[in-house]
């Protein structure tokens, strides 16, 4: 109860969901054999940590940033350059975690102070404009940064696949740097998303919800919003910029594609708005769903389509061809958002039956 | 060292219109001051250049001594001037207690306080739910704002102004919407504030019964300027109020 903060799942399903997932996870490189699974789950539990600090800004306070892959990127880039430039070792990382970090919370702090004191659609404006430039600044410096290629670089020794702690003999596979690498990202992301989850629990987080509620009334009882704002815009650019560097430590890269894009903000959005807004756990349903759909509903439908033209079925086999899996997912989102308009989260909470 | 809030010249101005204009009061602890006078002649619009929801054009705001014109309505909080507002205004979607727990958790000064839950903090929880008693919702507290009736919700506004425990007590018409039956629980209230005799209190107030049973003064506001002003018996009985504010000219009224 401590460690969630007093705010528990307060729905039985939700909960064995959670458990579920959090279990699968846990268990993924024992279980589940080969390495799509394995990156399957690191994506999962670096964009769980990433939609959640997401969720801290657009669910708790209502305000919305563009800007949140920009400071994804800048943890990503400040690894792949530090480990790229320096070397592959932990002082490099080090160096990484003690310049990125802080550069995130000084843009955040910066663009908080700049443009939360008006209203948020130019808070939305301004973190639009300062990601782009961030895009195209990244591109651009390719002595620093590879422009459109990205960097690829090298992991510090104990992270590598070539390291081996136990030998195939024991689970038939070997345990090496790699399962290293993976359960560093999940204890690390565990952490992030517990730590959100006791800040928007603390009489701060209150307040940012009583921010969303109503600004006017907040700033008449004597809160001056604007610093909580900005405050949560800084606690979430740091949050997004430690899942950036994870995300770069386990894929030993960092370019546009995989940091900065736009498509990536879209990610995340449709995640928060999946597993349920201003919740927190959501952010780990949504990203469970939206990712595993991403990377399965592809060989999913290629099942079904088989099985349909077996089946001697007219028009079927053509509509679940595996090209057509970017159209399934467009459906699979407008139906949930229409049927879970509070996500799956605010979906089993308010259940029937739920426990309160 | 007496509290005493004063407006000196106190003017707004939104383009060629004058909302407040040049208004001169002050207002002493212990005094129950009631603001009247016709729709639009400024009572909100001057409730709002001293509470800073709106930054006067000119003159001048103290309270206690001290300039507060260029204060912002937080810090205009924090420095003692509690304000109910006229449309109800609260925080929708939470909880009643969480409103009121709100607003102590403001006046703690507890603000940015996030590294232990919120549930930690028993003392501001029970002192939200002591206010809650206080105004007659205590049975209501767990429910959503927005699903309270009107007259509760007015009383919830006027809890989050209890709960700041201010020095300046501004009600903007407290019982404006409410049935009969819910109005002798403000009136109560406001009745208790005015015993303790270090608050100033203001009341916009349509309701002349309200206005001559708990003011100790009267202000009259029309077209934004003071034109009255003094004991309530004198105020209702001058002609300019009698005309202006009632509606009858004084002949006819004589």
């Amino acid at each position: 109860m401590m460690l969630l903060s007093g705010d528990p799942p307060r729905s039985r399903a939700l909960s064995i969901l959670l458990v579920v997932i959090i279990l699968a996870l846990l268990a993924t490189p024992f279980i589940f054999p080969g390495a799509k699974a394995l990156n399957v789950a690191a994506k999962i539990c670096i964009f769980a940590a990433l939609v959640a600090s997401y969720d801290l800004l657009l669910g708790y306070t209502g305000s919305v940033s563009f800007a949140h892959t920009m400071f994804y990127g800048i943890g990503s880039y400040a690894i792949a350059i530090a480990l790229y430039g320096l070397g592959p070792n932990w002082t490099s990382v080090a160096a990484a975690v003690a310049a990125g970090l802080p550069l995130a919370l000084l843009l955040a702090l910066a663009i908080g102070l700049f443009s939360l004191r008006v209203e948020a659609i130019f808070f939305a404006m301004i973190t639009l404009a300062v990601a782009s430039a961030f895009l195209v600044l990244a591109s651009q410096l390719s002595w620093l940064t590879g422009g459109e290629d990205g960097r690829s670089f090298q992991l510090p020794e104990l992270l590598r696949p070539g390291t081996v702690f136990i030998g195939k003999e024991w689970f038939g596979f070997p345990i090496n740097g790699r399962i290293l690498t993976y359960y560093l990202v999940l204890s690390a992301c565990a952490l992030m998303i517990l730590a959100l989850l006791r800040v928007v629990n603390s009489p701060f987080g209150r307040v940012l919800q009583a921010i969303r509620e109503n600004r006017f009334r907040a700033e008449a009882l004597g809160y001056r919003t604007v610093f909580h704002l900005t405050y949560a815009n800084c606690i979430a650019a740091v949050i997004a910029a430690g899942a950036g560097m994870l995300n770069a430590l386990w894929l030993r890269y960092a370019g546009p594609d995989t940091s900065l894009s736009f498509s990536i903000m879209l990610d995340i959005l449709l995640m928060v708005v999946i597993g349920g807004m201003g919740t927190i756990y959501g952010a780990i349903i949504g990203a469970a769903i939206f990712i595993l759909a991403q990377n399965y509903l592809q060989a999913l439908m290629s099942i079904a389509s088989t099985a349909a033209a077996d089946a001697g079925l007219p028009l079927l086999p053509g509509l679940l061809h595996p090209d057509r899996w970017l159209l399934w997912l467009g459906l699979l989102f407008i139906a949930s958002v229409y049927f879970f308009p509070t996500g799956v989260v605010g979906r089993l909470r308010n259940k029937p039956g739920a426990s309160r | 060292m007496t509290l005493t809030l004063e407006t000196r010249d106190l003017t707004i101005r939104f383009g060629g219109h004058v909302a407040v204009n040049s208004v001169s009061c002050s207002f002493r602890p212990g005094e129950l001051t009631a603001i009247v006078g016709p729709n639009g002649a400024g009572k909100t619009t001057y409730f709002n250049l001293i509470s800073g929801q709106l930054a006067a054009s000119s003159g001048t705001i103290l309270f206690g001594g001290r300039d507060i014109t260029g204060l912002s309505a937080p810090l205009r909080t924090r420095a003692g001037l509690g304000r109910a507002f006229q449309l109800t205004n609260l925080f929708p979607n939470l909880s009643v207690e969480e409103n009121v727990r709100l607003a102590v958790q403001a006046q703690s000064g507890v603000h940015y306080d996030l590294l232990r839950p919120w549930m930690a903090r028993r003392d501001l929880i029970a002192r939200a739910d002591a206010i809650l008693d206080q105004v007659a919702l205590g049975s209501r507290r767990g429910v959503t704002a927005t699903t309270l009736s009107h007259g509760d919700q007015r009383k919830l506004e006027v809890a989050l102004m209890m709960a700041l425990q201010p020095d300046v007590f501004m009600f903007d018409e407290p019982t404006a919407g409410m049935s009969i039956d819910e109005v002798p629980v403000v009136l109560d209230l406001i009745g208790k504030l005015k015993q303790d005799r270090s608050k100033i209190i203001l009341l916009v107030e349509h309701k002349m019964d309200v206005v001559r049973s708990l003011a100790d003064r009267i202000i009259v506001l029309h077209n934004g300027q003071l034109v009255a002003d003094g004991k309530p018996a004198e105020v209702i009985a001058s002609p300019i109020v009698q005309e202006a504010y009632l509606g009858v000219s004084p002949r006819s009224a004589a």
